[in-house]
């Protein structure tokens, strides 16, 4: 086993050696412009960005004439509801969106109400993390143009439902935005069953390349319009300009074909080492607490809260493990996570929380390990914890007053 | 973002990791901070004749509060009360060499020293005086 291990697949992914081998003729040899249409250098890059373009679709249940390449799901974001926003302008202005989104979204939605052009409602979540479809019925108003929910969420791996709040977008005839960066490639994704009119995604979720990305935009039942953010080349049937990145496309492709291939496999041995890291850590230690859904998740997720500890020295305690927490003892606000907090968990308990997310290439000899080291630093760190030792001596800890900085 | 070798070190190796019994005589307890800002600091000093013998720490925090206040440990012991009110946070932050984002940590130490040192002060005014 290598150490260190990486552990934080939901940040990003290694990408697959097979990707990396379809990628390789496509910076030296078949270098070529994808928008040159005069030449044999031109068509064997528009060939290769074709094929890709087929597997991408083929992997969430459209067309490839639906693939709209962009730097990555921040931008696809970004150009989804802010295209939106500008082509629909006369038909309303409200959007809708939930409180435990990718701050690509929120901070979109924000920048969108920032500039006066849109009003947004953030909907609340359960204490799970799931969007309640009748929360966006009665959300939307006849000024609604745009729901956006994310597919599965990036810190605690909870799956929304999105096929209801997809029926209810197209009953009401307002488009239906999904980013769904943590879901595609991990979960069966099908864009018509789902009702998703634009969905985000990036390759390096997926064992892909880092740089490249895609917005899927439906063509017809409705045939959705967006306004190009970006001006030049009008690339992508004018909604992206610039020179497609051809190897990062290839890539792409290659990864999303894997997906569909192994999803079974994958999703069944993901699950098993999750369920194992989760049943033995939270076996052995007492007021450890699962953050998320407990079943309806992403496979590769777990997110577990450890009383009386706080998350950055955890993850300083596991220095060889590469993992997360929502911890806020880094950010300048002391402000943990937004998404724990829109669950209800105590700000305590959002800074005592770590992210485990497990990937294609994790072992189950480095899952052993992982399961070790956590029971040793939280039980280490308990020790030296005076509120451990404070609940032990029977003090209820709500009921002390803190002195506040 | 990297750790100083300080940091690692006491937070690797703890100094004087632990509690006294609080009405102990001439322990004197100082408690700082809040859960739900993610850290809460515990310091604990054991004075006779004026002098600092022995000091003790619990904290709830990151790397670098618990390095703050195990390093405080460390200089407050053999320190007479008077030497113990001269340390500041800015000591700290030299020594560990905290980044910006961590001189909140240091802080909290330096208002767990004079916590400690508070209550020292007020219990030693009603307790017998043969402790001084």
């Amino acid at each position: 086993m290598k150490l260190p291990i990486f552990l934080d697949n939901h940040s990003t992914t290694p990408m697959d050696p097979r990707v990396l081998e379809a990628m390789l003729p496509y910076f030296v040899e078949k270098f070529g412009n994808a928008a040159s249409r005069n030449h044999a250098f031109g068509w064997a890059a528009e060939e290769a960005v074709d094929q890709a373009r087929k597997q991408i679709a083929k992997l969430i249940k459209a067309d490839s004439k639906e693939i709209v390449f962009t730097s990555g799901a921040t931008e696809s974001d970004n150009l989804a509801l802010k295209g939106v926003v500008e082509m629909y302008k006369e038909k309303g202005t409200h959007i809708i969106t939930s409180s435990t989104e990718h701050r690509a979204v929120l901070d979109t939605a924000k920048s969108l109400e920032a500039k006066g052009l849109a009003t947004v409602t953030y909907l609340p979540v359960d204490k799970d993390g799931m969007v309640n479809p009748q929360d966006v019925e009665k959300a939307i108003t006849d000024k609604t143009i745009l729901i956006s929910v994310m597919l599965a969420n990036n810190e605690i791996g909870t799956i929304n439902p999105i096929a209801e709040i997809g029926k209810i977008a197209k009953a009401k005839g307002v488009l239906f935005h999904c980013d769904a960066t943590q879901g595609v490639g991990k979960i069966p994704v099908d864009v018509q069953a789902m009702g998703i009119d634009l969905m985000s995604f990036s390759a390096h979720k997926i064992y892909g390349p880092k740089g490249v990305g895609a917005l899927y935009v439906r063509k017809r039942n409705p045939r959705v319009r967006i306004v190009a953010q970006m001006d030049g080349g009008g690339h992508e049937r004018g909604m992206r300009s610039g020179t497609l990145p051809v190897p990062l496309i290839v890539g792409f492709g290659k990864a999303c074909e894997l997906c569909a291939q192994e999803m079974t496999a994958e999703t069944a041995r993901l699950t098993k080492m999750r369920d194992r890291l989760q049943t033995d850590i939270m076996a052995a230690l007492e007021e450890s607490y699962l953050n998320g859904h407990p079943t309806n998740r992403l496979p590769g997720n777990l997110n577990i809260s450890f009383a009386y500890v706080e998350g950055e020295s955890l993850l300083m305690g596991m220095k060889d493990i590469a993992l997360s927490s929502g911890s806020a003892c880094t950010s300048a606000t002391l402000e943990p996570s937004y998404v724990l907090r829109a669950l209800g968990v105590g700000t305590e308990l959002a800074h005592s929380s770590i992210r485990f997310g497990l990937g294609r290439f994790n072992t189950d000899e480095e899952i052993d390990y992982t399961i070790k080291k956590v029971i040793e630093i939280v039980t280490k760190l308990r020790e030296m914890s005076p509120l451990y030792e404070m609940a032990k001596e029977g003090v209820d800890l709500k009921s002390v007053q803190w002195a506040a900085h | 973002m990297a750790y100083s070798d300080k940091v690692v070190d006491h937070f690797n190796n703890p100094r004087n990791m632990g509690s006294f019994k609080k009405d102990e005589e001439g322990v004197g307890t100082g408690m700082v901070g809040a859960p739900e800002c993610g850290d809460v600091m515990k310091l604990q000093i054991k004075v006779q004749n004026d002098t600092i013998v022995d000091a003790k720490f619990k904290t709830f925090g990151c790397g670098s509060a618990i390095a703050s206040s195990s390093l405080a440990t460390e200089w407050l012991k053999g320190k007479t009360i008077e030497e113990a009110q001269k340390i500041k946070n800015t000591d700290i932050v030299q020594e560990l060499n905290l980044p910006p984002v961590k001189i909140h940590c240091s802080v909290l130490a330096e208002d767990a020293i004079k916590a400690a040192l508070a209550d020292y002060q007020k219990k030693s005014d009603t307790e017998p005086v043969d402790t001084k």
